[in-house]
């Protein structure tokens, strides 16, 4: 019984001190952290995106803490339904979150485009973009090696034949696509706007037709048909002004008619 | 004083905690991927071995051993080491707010980490004075931070190169490792040999 009890009570000695130490430094040395902070990091949805401009959802919190002029309505993936929640924490006025997806201007995939060589380099587009702006023969169109769909931190963009395909419902809007394409392809629109150009080539259109047969050839079929005038044709390039494309009666009537098809609906 | 330098050296080279004892081998596979992190992780463990042997030693020395305790060693080692860590933490974050910050969740990770464990076991074990049990807490925690650094920069070198698809991942880097390991196995008997064999 003695031999237990002398092993017993160092321990317990030990650790009560321990403890004991822990206990007072903690209570010595507490950091104040700001109250707010956990209840607004609740609010977060924690995808830490970095939509908002912010090193992640534990960084925008702290800004909102520290900075009482940070807006509420940075945070995109949450949308408006985040943007009320914080504004209820922090007492102030919100106004709503454009919920905006990320589309790929260019849809001249494999069957559409032809290689001008065999590339054999590192999966990186950034790195194939280095060797004549890619193996494609477009080279404004989608180098389609992933890199937009290994950053996408929701896995909503996939290659599917040579050309990256964002997925709408998946999508969150964070933009670090958009950020790291290197041709500059991916644009962020309001998910309420449905008619996209998928094609980003502003050479002439004998040229674009030889490269691509679903690339835009500035034909201004779409402008004309057009009835709100949303869509001009700037540079070879038709391009569709969102403030003036509003859902038509009509809807649909530039994609269907574009002789190219590269006028696409989502 | 050529006992201290020769315990310094050899436990950066040859003795080396990760690459010939292997122990705290689970940083040293998961922290190693980039040289700031590894870095960071190295210093925190060199600081966590030095704060830990200047604990552990004196409770071996006057209540485990005049009670006929030493079995208990290994447990009270572990309770003492846990919550030295979390004080280190309280004290950091309190008084040097950028250092916390730097060092991050791997203060917390030092715990668990058995390379802590082993060098306060070891001190021990080989019968080391006050002074050589410090001396050899560095030199073991700088081996850490050397071993970290090495193999930071072989993985870095790796992250660029063609690896086969069935090798990617972890499986290279179990055999860079190892190769690494290896290497360190050449450096046997040099420091001995340094010193006229003492």
């Amino acid at each position: 019984m003695s031999d237990i009890l002398t092993a017993v009570i160092p321990v317990v000695i030990i650790a009560v001190i321990c403890g004991a130490v822990l206990v007072i430094a903690s209570k010595l040395m507490a950091v104040k952290q700001d109250e707010k902070f956990p209840a607004i990091r609740e609010c977060l949805p924690g995808a830490n995106c970095g939509a908002c401009g912010f090193a992640g959802c534990d960084g925008y919190a702290k800004a909102l803490c520290d900075d009482p002029k940070t807006p509420v309505n940075l945070c995109i993936p949450g949308s408006s339904a985040v943007a009320k929640k914080l504004s209820d924490v922090l007492g102030v006025e919100c106004s709503d979150v454009k919920k905006q997806i990320a589309v790929v201007h260019c849809s001249g995939d494999c069957s559409k485009t032809q290689d001008k060589y065999i590339y054999q380099g590192i999966e990186n587009c950034q790195a194939a973009k280095l060797m004549y702006g890619g193996k494609g023969s477009c080279t404004y169109g989608c180098l389609g090696l992933g890199d937009c769909a290994k950053a996408c931190p929701q896995n909503a963009i996939s290659v599917k034949n040579g050309v990256a395909v964002v997925d709408p419902k998946l999508c969150i809007g964070c933009g670090i696509c958009r950020n790291i394409c290197p041709n500059k392809l991916i644009f962020l629109t309001e998910s309420t706007q449905k008619a996209v150009i998928t094609c980003s080539n502003h050479d002439k259109g004998a040229v674009t037709r030889k490269l691509c047969s679903n690339g835009c050839i500035g034909c201004k079929k779409c402008e004309r048909i057009c009835k709100s005038n949303a869509i001009k044709v700037i540079d070879n390039l038709a391009v569709i002004d969102y403030n003036k494309c509003v859902d038509c009666d009509d809807f649909g009537v530039c994609a269907k008619n574009c002789t190219t098809g590269c006028i696409k609906t989502i | 004083m050529t006992k201290l330098i020769i315990i310094l050296l050899s436990a950066v080279f040859i003795n080396n905690y990760v690459l010939s004892k292997f122990l705290g081998i689970c940083p040293f596979l998961g922290v190693s991927k980039k040289l700031d992190s590894a870095t960071g992780m190295s210093l925190a463990v060199i600081f966590v071995m030095l704060m830990a042997t200047a604990v552990t030693f004196p409770i071996q020395k006057y209540i485990l051993d005049p009670n006929n305790l030493g079995y208990l060693q290994t447990i009270v080692f572990i309770l003492v080491i846990a919550s030295l860590v979390q004080l280190v933490e309280i004290i950091l974050k309190k008084y040097l707010p950028s250092l916390h910050k730097s060092l991050g969740v791997y203060l917390p990770l030092i715990t668990t980490n058995c390379a802590v464990l082993g060098v306060t076991i070891l001190n021990i074990n080989e019968n080391y004075t006050f002074i050589e049990a410090m001396v050899n807490s560095l030199g073991s925690g700088l081996g850490f931070f050397l071993a970290m650094v090495m193999f930071s920069g072989v993985r870095s070198t790796m992250e660029g190169s063609d690896i086969p698809e069935s090798f990617r991942g972890l499986p290279i880097t179990l055999i860079a490792a190892s190769i690494t390991s290896l290497s360190f196995m050449g450096l046997g008997g040099v420091i001995e040999n340094l010193f006229g064999g003492v």
